[in-house]
């Protein structure tokens, strides 16, 4: 096999098994520690696929901010225990799991990504890098930086529906 | 070289397993978390596709996701504490006030 397939392999294994721990645990946790490995295997997923940049960025925002927020509000409200599961709906686990494992195996069985195998155009590797994501975002040829403006006032706009949220009532 | 399908594939059983939580979870932290698994599967997605077809748009897209998705976390969190100061418990089942 190559190299990079036994990597991939490597990896995928790693996600897969984060993102099923993170399911099947019933401690919120736990379950967030193993959504931050899953997460940092995505970001080598991202370097394998010549996405530098976004890697980075899925470390420092994803593994790095996001589930800090979430362990924050997991401990806050202290939520770090166990709760008692009910066996209301006892029906919908294994159902869902069945789904979820016949629904990629359709997928890839029927060749619905089949036509997708051909040679990546060459080029590609140059594609991740700090300075060509930037000159395609900021590109005033291309139509992405009325885009990154609103995202910003969405930035902003999150922030302060946060804080109005969160704040205690007076 | 790693075929594309295979990071498709991946992408597919991720989002699976997002959903799977998302249904059988009753803690809203965990369903968020959950989400947060199918957005980077979309985002592995993209990014797979754009590296394929040797297109930077894959890899923008992704940047305004993950925007989103910071976006929604802050917010959702904030909902969530707030709903916990309100009642004491954060369990899907027992907040059904706007269910009549």
């Amino acid at each position: 096999m190559a190299p990079a397939l036994v990597l991939f392999y490597i990896l995928a294994f790693l996600c897969v098994g984060g993102a099923v721990a993170m399911v099947t645990s019933n401690n919120p946790v736990r379950s967030a520690l193993s959504l931050v490995i899953s997460f940092l295997s995505l970001a080598a997923f991202y370097i394998t696929l010549d996405a530098q940049f976004i890697a980075a960025v899925q470390v420092v925002v994803y593994a790095g901010a996001i589930m800090v927020l979430f362990l924050f509000v997991i401990m806050l409200l202290n939520l770090g225990a166990p709760e008692v599961v009910k066996k209301t709906r006892s029906f919908l686990p294994l159902a869902t799991t069945l789904l979820a494992i016949i629904f990629p195996m359709v997928l890839f069985g029927f060749g619905v990504f089949a036509g997708l195998d051909g040679p990546t155009p060459s080029g590609a590797s140059k594609l991740g890098t700090v300075g060509a994501v930037g000159r395609t975002l900021y590109s005033p040829t291309l139509p992405w930086l009325l885009p990154f403006e609103a995202t910003s006032v969405l930035l902003l706009v999150a922030v302060v529906g946060a804080i109005v949220l969160a704040r205690r009532k007076a | 070289m790693v075929p594309t399908s295979y990071y498709l594939t991946l992408s597919a059983i991720l989002f699976s397993l997002g959903v799977v939580g998302v249904i059988t979870k009753r803690n809203p932290i965990q369903i968020f978390m959950c989400i947060e698994l199918m957005l980077n599967a979309a985002n592995l997605t993209f990014i797979a596709i754009g590296h394929h077809l040797g297109q930077m748009n894959g890899q923008i897209y992704t940047i305004f996701s993950l925007a989103v998705a910071a976006a929604e976390v802050s917010v959702g969190l904030g909902i969530i504490i707030t709903i916990f100061r309100s009642r004491e418990t954060i369990n899907v089942d027992e907040v059904n006030i706007l269910k009549s």
